[in-house]
């Protein structure tokens, strides 16, 4: 349980809250990116529904076009948001990695 | 018996396999990395399959067919939030847990804030919820071995618990992560294949969607000669039917039960000022009764009555009024029919029309809503309060949240080498849910259109093992039958071990290695884990036999509402609020945590009648779903009580927020615990 095992070089205090900030920023701008779409259709299927009953009642291949997204699309939808977020997370901790190790 | 053995082999063969499969994986279980984290030398996708596996619990497997088959559209959010949950998992939550480093939930709240008093807290947690987890997945055991063999319900509870308790106790995390495995693709082929044969059968899922709503005036009809069931008192609020208002129903009950009617009152609620409507005008007796007279004073009487030798009763629609005008709404007079509850129940039929011609025998199905309420959002479900859309919310938010909150699925992070395959894996774990996901609402639309009986008693969590028994070749239904149930038994024993596993660590890592005996051999700390898996074990089988009567998705509701609304907040801000401290941390968890699992209780007690108390419909569905007051009270209270308490930051807070979010090759992260 030390807290310094691992720290293969000596940080001063300043340098450490430096890199934490750099580091945890620019995870955090990913995350809330991705965030935000998938909060924004959860937030607006809902009301979609409520303000445009009709439309969302529309048969497309049998489906009314609201259980269509729900109950089909919306899974092929998180994983697409999931895997950008991967590749986009692996391709930032590459960066950060090189960056820090200058 | 015969006609049950099929069913009976798949999931003899099914519990073998997974003994069999746990002894094979336990022979190298040795240390207590082993046990708790499987040494975290999990590769990607078998994680993916194990947390996939431990995931689809009896609630996934059966409930969740069962929930949209009774409520249509507002269900589907059902399976969508459990999936997609996943997403804030990934987003904030599996990189940073993975990469602090611990064995147990309970080690990341002591490490992040240097208190050894707020792993108590984060203990009773995961018990709390581990628990509730529980009592479903052993109703579920209970009722499917019932369903499929008539056998008494403490059976399928005991099989379940004990073989469970022997892969945990032998072999820990490392020797239920490949059964668990094994069950996801197990129940993955449950699920989908008995579906593709019944729906070549039965035609096909968008046009099973197409018919109901080419008729969205219309609703599931029953055809008198399917066998259906009315439960008595023991089984409520599940002892009532509710007739349609839209055409008349005659009722017929056999003449040789005995049954009891405990109370007749119109299905829809009146509203202030609307005349009463008498209980003569809902129900009456055929004609050609030989006690019409006697019978029709019993009924109008509004005493309880008992029908020993057969009875037709006929409900017709009954217009309401109000200062005698009919009330309209939108155009059309307001309708409403009788609700007959049962105080002893039995078989029953159901037929339409008064002459009882052969054309009119498609009755209207009792409890069924029609199907354009089926069909929509915002019906039965999010309706039921009168807040549709407040509902919706707080449902979504309870499901999204819930899954980034339960320790024994996020337990199964630590067993990632690193926070990138962390990352990874939770990636396959949405793809693998999805793909069983979208499976589960054809259930719901094959049974809405083929077991309409199931409206009548409300034992829609049985549709996923009894529609595929329907098919006229009498052996590949069983055999289909046998496929869906050894896969419900995949669901409670997967779910099962990831609890026990989780709830065992808690004992015997958080509670007997770090709080009572900190000084204990590795040895003695294995012993006490075979010991608590035990004990657990046998508690989750006890507390199995008090639930018969509750639902299966609101027994994990509760679960998941506590989760949303304690680990969630604490997880989210732990890993990316510095300024988070263990008093903020702990008020939180507590607050929102237990005001959530009070309101639910509460609001339970109310729907069974156990309290009595009129409360305003908005305080109702908001005790029913508290995620939209819960999450965020308990975040605000974490943000609020840590400001007051600022100077209790730790102070290597800085290195402990780069150990959670730097990537490993910098160096500066390391194993909570090393092994």
């Amino acid at each position: 349980m030390t807290d310094d095992s691992g720290v293969d070089r000596k940080l001063t205090s300043q340098e450490a809250e430096d890199l934490m900030n750099r580091v945890m920023k620019r995870q955090a701008g990913l995350s809330l990116r991705v965030a935000v779409v998938f909060l924004t259709i959860l937030i607006l299927l809902p009301l979609f529904n409520l303000y445009a009953p009709e439309l969302a009642a529309t048969s497309v291949l049998g489906f009314p076009l609201t259980w269509l997204i729900l109950g089909v699309l919306f899974y092929p939808i998180t994983w697409a948001l999931s895997n950008y977020f991967v590749t986009r997370s692996d391709q930032i901790e590459a960066e950060i990695t090189q960056e820090e190790a200058r | 018996m015969s006609e049950f053995s099929v069913p009976l082999l798949l999931v003899v063969a099914m519990i073998l396999a997974t003994v069999i499969i746990g002894i094979i994986a336990t022979r190298k279980s040795k240390t207590a990395a082993d046990f708790y984290v499987a040494s975290r030398s999990v590769g990607v996708l078998m994680n993916a399959s194990a947390i996939s596996g431990e995931y689809l619990s009896a609630a996934s497997f059966m409930g969740i067919a069962g929930l949209i088959m009774k409520n249509g559209y507002d269900a589907l959010w059902y399976p969508v939030g459990y999936a997609a949950g996943y997403l804030l998992l990934l987003l904030f939550i599996a990189g940073p847990l993975r990469r602090f480093g611990a064995f147990t939930i309970p080690d990341f709240a002591q490490g992040r804030f240097d208190s050894p008093g707020f792993r108590k807290i984060a203990v009773i947690f995961v018990l709390c919820i581990g628990f509730f987890y529980t009592m479903p997945q052993m109703k579920g055991a209970g009722i499917t071995m019932g369903t499929i063999l008539g056998w008494p319900y403490w059976i399928g509870i005991l099989v379940v618990g004990t073989v469970i308790t022997f892969n945990v106790a032998i072999g820990g995390m490392k020797g239920i992560t490949l059964v668990q495995a094994f069950q996801y693709w197990a129940k993955l082929f449950a699920i989908s294949l008995p579906l593709c044969i019944l729906m070549s059968v039965y035609g096909s899922y968008n046009h099973g969607l197409g018919a109901i709503g080419a008729d969205s005036k219309g609703s599931a009809r029953i055809d008198s000669d399917e066998p259906a069931t009315v439960n008595g008192a023991e089984k409520a609020p599940l002892n009532t039917i509710s007739m349609s208002p839209s055409a008349t129903t005659v009722i017929d009950l056999e003449p040789d039960h005995h049954y009891r009617i405990s109370k007749i009152t119109p299905a829809r609620k009146a509203e202030a000022g609307e005349d009463p409507i008498p209980v003569a005008s809902l129900v009456r007796p055929v004609k050609n009764s030989d006690k019409f007279d006697e019978l029709r004073a019993q009924i109008v009487s509004g005493k309880s009555f008992d029908v020993t030798s057969g009875l037709f009763l006929v409900c017709d629609p009954v217009a309401v009024t109000k200062g005698g005008q009919p009330v309209m709404k939108d155009g059309k007079p307001v309708k409403t029919a009788a609700k007959i509850e049962f105080e002893t129940g039995g078989p029953i039929s159901f037929s339409a029309g008064k002459t009882m011609k052969a054309a009119e025998t498609n009755a209207i199905v009792p409890n069924a809503p029609s199907n354009g309420k089926w069909l929509n959002p915002f019906g039965p479900m999010a309706s039921k309060w009168g807040y549709p859309l407040l509902y919706t919310y707080s449902l979504i938010i309870a499901l999204v949240c819930g899954t980034a909150g339960l320790p024994h699925i996020l337990v199964r992070f630590y067993t990632n080498p690193d926070g990138r395959s962390a990352k990874r894996t939770t990636l396959w774990v949405m793809v693998m849910l999805g793909a069983f996901y979208v499976f589960t609402p054809v259930w719901g639309v094959l049974g809405r259109m083929q077991m309409p009986g199931l409206y009548v008693n409300g034992g829609f969590d049985s549709a996923v093992i009894k529609l595929p028994t329907l098919l006229d070749n009498k052996l590949l239904g069983d055999i289909l039958s046998g496929v869906t149930s050894a896969g419900a038994f995949a669901a409670f024993m997967s779910t099962f071990s990831g609890l026990l596993v989780s709830m065992s660590g808690a004992f015997a890592h958080d509670i007997y290695g770090r709080m009572l005996r900190p000084n204990a051999s590795p040895k003695a700390r294995l012993v006490a884990f075979k010991v608590a898996a035990i004990c657990v074990g046998v508690v989750s089988m006890l507390l199995g036999l008090m639930v018969e009567t509750f639902d299966i998705a609101t027994m994990v509701g509760w679960a998941f509402a506590i989760g949303a609304a304690s680990y969630f907040p604490l997880l989210l801000l732990g890993s990316w609020w510095r300024g988070l401290t263990k008093y903020g941390a702990a008020s939180g968890m507590l607050l929102g945590g237990l005001l959530s699992l009070a309101a639910i209780v509460t609001n339970m007690l109310l729907d069974k009648k156990v309290i009595v108390m009129e409360l305003p419909p908005i305080g109702r569905a908001l005790m029913e779903q508290p995620a939209i007051w819960g999450v965020p009270l308990s975040i605000v209270t974490m943000v609020v009580v840590s400001k007051m308490t600022s100077d209790r930051i730790p102070p290597d807070i800085t290195l402990k927020m780069l150990r959670l979010h730097a990537p490993e090759e910098m160096g500066v992260s390391a194993d909570y615990i090393a092994h």
